[in-house]
């Protein structure tokens, strides 16, 4: 061993080695304390201010004392669910598409990288661009505003899971199925996405974690409600935007609810991302 | 010499392939070959690696199709038409001309519906029947005792050896006129090997069978005839016995007493 450590050239390695362990450690932990200190503010302040009332009772009125985040809380699911109805089936007839035609088509190929583009869109773009087309033309905001979207944040993520998951499977099994005299659909249909049907269902979790937390696309679409509306036709309460604004008020009362709608929000993508875990290490394709 | 199987040269042929040839995009793969594929026997093609061997199975019911830049030239008659024919319905014969692989290739789906897929695909049955189907089949493949308890689990549940014989009932289900095994038994232990040798001996009764082996003592013990190709050619063909105690061609003695390379 010592006569190893005085070899110079392993010598040299190792500091290098050293080195780059002690950077990453560094770097890793910068990372985390950012995270856990938000986690820590978030949790500390978003319990002290969680009560069954927050379920029960609407926004409060300016000035008023209580209140809750009822009309948040369902404004929020309702979108959220009905954006889901929407991208789910054009996200995965999409990915199939892909990854059906998607070798040397100039139009796929096309499709693919629009929707990388889309990955990665500012969502205050896509809240504008759904302003301009839809919100300007009808004269009013509205929860269907909203969920087109959230629709254009999702279809984007639940394309290429599936395009990706899609491609994962092995040209043998296909074969298997086209020797049986399948026709191309029914192997894509009944074969191909049913051997990767948990990657696929993750990417939709996925997709619905990264909505459910969207704040700019629903400025612009959604809007706010004060009152409690389950009419999807007009403007609509949510989480993300009580946060915004109850946080930026003078009101005590105010501010506890939005650390509380903050708490519901990153809980709700964190049971989401456990959730999309558990199924897919549960029924992997092997 | 024992013959046990009399007068060949008037057994129907079920497929004449002649003057065939294949591509690789610019690559050629097969060169020349003639040979006839005869009904309810079992034909086995031999050589080594890269031969051409698989090539020319996966010509007979198409596979090739699913890949731009493959193509074949050529003839290969079934049933009065040429299987290479642009307008050759492919689906049908698929369904026509079923193929096992190497590896087992189980369907994500139960063992059950493992079997009824293929028979829903040309075949419109009550359940009973459906049943009735997949019994007849899973008997066939020597399966039906292992698996009669779990026929709603996973396909991919079973064994490595089990996995192999339901692709063969799957293929079996169809009431296909040809089977075409690609190396079968090759990701497979010696047990299962054997039942499926059995199961092939027995599947000659009803089908045409085509088999790719790299097993020389398996083309000798299973098969009719044999075709030993070497470099996208066909050396020599003939029945199985003159192949392998009396070689016409030393390049096939060569191989097949070990000696080749």
């Amino acid at each position: 061993m010592s006569q190893t450590v005085l070899n110079p050239v392993y010598r040299k390695r190792l500091l290098v080695h050293r080195v780059g362990i002690a950077l990453s450690v560094c770097a890793m932990a910068i990372g985390l304390i950012f995270l856990a200190w938000i986690l820590t503010t978030l949790l500390i302040k978003g319990f002290g201010a969680l009560s069954a009332g927050m379920f029960v009772h609407d926004t409060p009125a300016p000035g008023s004392d209580g209140g809750g985040l009822r009309n948040a809380i369902v404004g929020s699911l309702m979108m959220v669910l009905l954006s889901t109805a929407i991208s789910t089936p054009i996200g995965i007839l999409a990915g199939i598409y892909l990854a059906e035609y998607g070798e040397g088509n100039w139009f796929a190929q096309l499709t693919r990288f629009v929707t990388d583009i889309m990955l990665s869109a500012p969502s205050i773009v896509i809240g504008m661009f759904v302003y301009a087309l839809y919100v300007a033309k009808v004269n009013h905001f509205s929860g269907y505003a909203g969920s087109i979207a959230l629709s254009l944040i999702a279809v984007p993520v639940v394309v290429r899971t599936t395009d990706n998951m899609l491609r994962l499977v092995p040209n043998s099994l296909l074969e298997a199925a086209f020797a049986l005299g399948a026709p191309r659909w029914k192997v894509a249909m009944m074969v191909r996405l049913r051997a990767v049907k948990a990657g696929v269902v993750t990417g939709v979790l996925l997709a619905l974690a990264r909505i459910a937390g969207e704040t700019a696309p629903l400025l612009f679409t959604a809007l706010n409600n004060q009152f409690f509306s389950a009419d999807m036709n007009a403007p609509m309460a949510n989480l993300p935007v009580v946060t915004y604004l109850f946080a930026m008020s003078p009101y005590d009362n105010w501010r506890d609810l939005a650390w509380g709608g903050a708490l519901l929000v990153t809980f709700s993508v964190l049971l989401l991302n456990i959730l999309s875990r558990t199924v897919f290490s549960q029924k992997t394709p092997n | 010499m024992p013959t046990p199987i009399p007068t060949v040269t008037n057994k129907n042929k079920t497929i004449e392939i002649s003057g065939l040839n294949f591509f690789y995009g610019k690559t050629q793969s097969l060169t020349n070959v003639n040979l006839d594929i005869h009904e309810k026997q079992v034909t086995a093609f031999i050589g080594p690696s890269g031969c051409g061997k698989s090539t020319l199975l996966r010509t007979l019911n198409r596979m090739y199709d699913l890949y731009p830049g493959q193509r074949a030239e050529g003839s290969i008659m079934y049933r009065g038409k040429n299987i290479l024919d642009a307008g050759q319905d492919v689906n049908m014969l698929r369904a026509k001309v079923g193929m096992v692989f190497q590896k087992p290739t189980p369907f994500p789906m139960s063992v059950y519906d493992n079997i009824a897929f293929g028979v829903r695909l040309y075949e419109d049955m009550s359940k009973g029947e459906m049943d009735e189907r997949v019994e007849w089949a899973l008997k066939k493949a020597a399966l039906w005792g292992e698996v009669k308890d779990k026929l709603t689990k996973s396909g991919l549940s079973l064994s490595g050896g089990q996995q192999q014989r339901l692709c063969i009932a799957r293929g079996v289900a169809v009431k296909p006129d040809v089977l075409l095994l690609d190396e079968p038994t090759s990701a497979l232990d010696p047990i299962s090997t054997a039942k499926v040798e059995e199961l092939i001996s027995e599947l000659k009764q009803d089908y045409t069978i085509a088999i790719v082996t790299h097993n020389m003592q398996q083309a000798a013990r299973c098969s009719d005839y044999t075709a030993y190709m070497y470099l996208g050619e066909l050396v020599e063909f003939g029945e199985t016995d003159q192949i392998f105690m009396n070689p016409a061609r030393k390049e096939t003695q060569d191989y097949i007493t070990g000696r080749f390379g």
